[in-house]
């Protein structure tokens, strides 16, 4: 197994980061604040004001570590990465692939498999832990029925045969899940009506989109570690810039980013004076708690999961990486169809 | 499928891997896969070697260190760790190849292959027939004479053969697990040769009717 290297956050503003022998070194006005052995990392992703070295620069892109700037509120603005790596005919058959209509539709009918199972596992899991505690009968029956409405769902997803036929299932599987998540909130403050993204509005949804900004920067580590093209997705349109097959593969994910989201809040690690608005009503973390969120999201990295394909317990770290190795070899011909991961 | 150029040629020491598993060799050829030990132990060795390039004569036998080798109708390339240059009685050389091996003599013929494709390189490069080289095992600390016979140098060209038609076919061969031949490999990991042994379609079928 591919042992799981960290990913380090520099939020410190105007740091500079620079290499001295093996360590990558951040200093603030000249004094050096951190030291860290280069070869533990696995990417580096800079939020604001973060200026790095062209020699530390080269350094990463030789060793395969990914760098990425983000602006401050975790806004995707670009990356740094070395060569592309020399999988050149794993890359030319994924386009392929991608030109295919009905293969495109099964790689993307089993990814949203994956993303609604799981959304599914979320409620499942919400009630096995809470049943008893929920005072309200008409939570408890909200609940019962988001997860009958789920399976069913998820049966209707395999008789699709185009991707907007797979996208409208989709929305309404979206449309069940975000419906009863206020359900999952324990803290009064905290309120979630539906989700919206550009911008969040309300602290739940800027909660989950900055995390989902991180979950698709680990996506698209992992494919372009794999060799596959992060760009060339199967359920996402393609679009220049946008990493469709990072997005593509987020999906499956999200649901776990949820349930991060709701253990934060329910467990009172994150308060609503720790987010601020600004004057177009985009809400964001406020600096202190984006820093202890984000150690929160690294420890939780760090848990061991089962892998049912795999048979194997895995770092959550991991799962994007085991999940792009999965594809690859789907693409190459090694098995019959995409597996994603299920949560159980 | 996707042709690649047929004319790239194929390095001396993935010979190795292809008779060890011929995925394995497909894995490292066709899909760059990496491995973190082996794989840049062997650039590092390789490297080491390029720097150490030199000659020396002694008496009747010039002997040359980390010579670039090729044999261009074969299509095979690599470096010879050392070739010896047996000066005969009417002055001609015959080049005998020598490669260290760590370890010790082994029951299967890949270290032999490799040999016996390092000699096919300097019959060409020299224009004269190799009649033996030798293995020097490291922990036996011995020399072992390797005559490059008829059936030696027909399995050479057989595994030539087999890993160009990996590389123009650009398929990897299935896995097929075999505990001692697996455990002990390096690309485990990354091959999951007990995975992708079973149909995915059926198991997430099966998964999604469980529950
Ligand atoms: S794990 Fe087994 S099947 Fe896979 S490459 Fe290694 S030896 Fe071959």
């Amino acid at each position: 197994m591919r042992p799981l290297r960290n990913v380090i956050y520099v939020q410190t503003q105007n740091a500079w980061l620079h290499k001295d022998n093996e360590n990558l070194v951040l200093k603030v006005d000249k004094e050096t604040k951190a030291r860290v052995p280069i070869h533990k990392l696995q990417g580096l992703v800079c939020f604001g004001q973060v200026t790095i070295s062209p020699y530390l620069m080269a350094h990463c892109a030789e060793n395969g570590i990914t760098i990425t700037f983000l602006n401050m509120f975790g806004k995707y603005l670009a990356r740094v990465e070395g060569p592309a790596s020399g999988n050149v005919l794993l890359r030319r058959t994924q386009h392929i692939t991608g030109h295919n209509v009905e293969k495109s539709v099964a790689i993307a009918q089993t990814m949203l498999t994956g993303k609604l199972y799981n959304q599914r596992y979320v409620i499942r899991r919400y009630l096995r832990d809470h049943s008893e505690k929920i005072n309200d009968e008409k939570i408890l029956i909200d609940l019962q029925v988001a997860e009958k409405r789920l399976t069913r769902c998820l049966t209707q997803l395999t008789d699709c045969k185009t991707i907007d036929t797979l996208m409208g299932r989709e929305g309404e599987a979206a449309q069940v899940y975000f419906g009863v998540f206020n359900h999952l909130i324990r803290q009064a403050d905290f309120e979630f009506d539906s989700r919206r993204r550009r911008p969040p509005t309300d602290p739940v949804n800027a909660l989950l989109s900055f995390f989902y900004t991180l979950l698709t920067h680990d996506c698209r580590s992992a494919l372009e570690t794999t060799g596959l093209d992060p760009a060339s997705g199967f359920l996402h349109q393609l679009r220049s810039g946008r990493p469709s097959l990072a997005l593509d593969m987020a999906e499956e994910f999200r649901p776990m980013v949820d349930r991060f989201v709701l253990s934060l809040i329910n467990k009172r690690q994150v308060v609503s004076k720790d987010f601020e608005t600004w004057p177009n009503g985009s809400m964001t973390l406020k600096d202190e708690p984006r820093k202890t969120l984000l150690a929160a999201w690294q420890d939780r990295k760090q848990d061991n999961l089962f892998h049912p394909w795999f048979e194997e317990t895995v770092p959550i770290g991991l799962l994007p990486w085991l999940q792009a190795q999965i594809l690859a070899r789907f693409l190459r011909g090694d098995c019959d169809s995409y597996v994603p991961f299920l949560w159980k | 499928m996707i042709k690649q150029v047929a004319l790239e040629p194929i390095y001396l020491s993935r010979l190795q891997h292809y008779l060890y598993c011929s995925r394995q060799f497909a894995l490292i050829e066709l899909e760059n896969i990496w491995i973190e030990n082996q794989f840049t132990a062997e650039g590092q060795v390789l490297h080491q070697r390029v720097n150490q390039a030199d000659q020396q004569k002694r008496g009747a036998v010039r002997t040359a260190r980390a010579l670039r080798l090729a044999n261009a109708e074969l299509r095979i390339e690599g470096v010879a760790d050392v070739v010896e240059y047996h000066q005969q009685a009417d002055g001609t050389e015959i080049p005998f190849p020598i490669e260290y091996k760590r370890g010790k003599p082994k029951a299967h013929r890949a270290d032999e292959v490799q040999l016996c494709a390092q000699a096919l390189c300097l019959e060409e490069m020299h224009g004269v027939a190799i009649p033996e080289g030798a293995l020097f095992y490291g922990e036996v600390r011995r020399r072992h004479p390797v005559i490059f016979d008829a059936e030696l140098r027909n399995l050479t060209l057989q595994t030539i053969i087999a890993c160009r038609d990996i590389v123009q076919t650009n398929i990897t061969p299935h896995a097929i697990y075999q505990a001692r031949k697996c455990n002990g490999c390096s690309l485990i990991d990354q091959c999951h040769p007990k995975d992708f042994g079973k149909s995915a379609s059926a198991w997430l079928a099966a998964q999604l009717k469980k529950d």
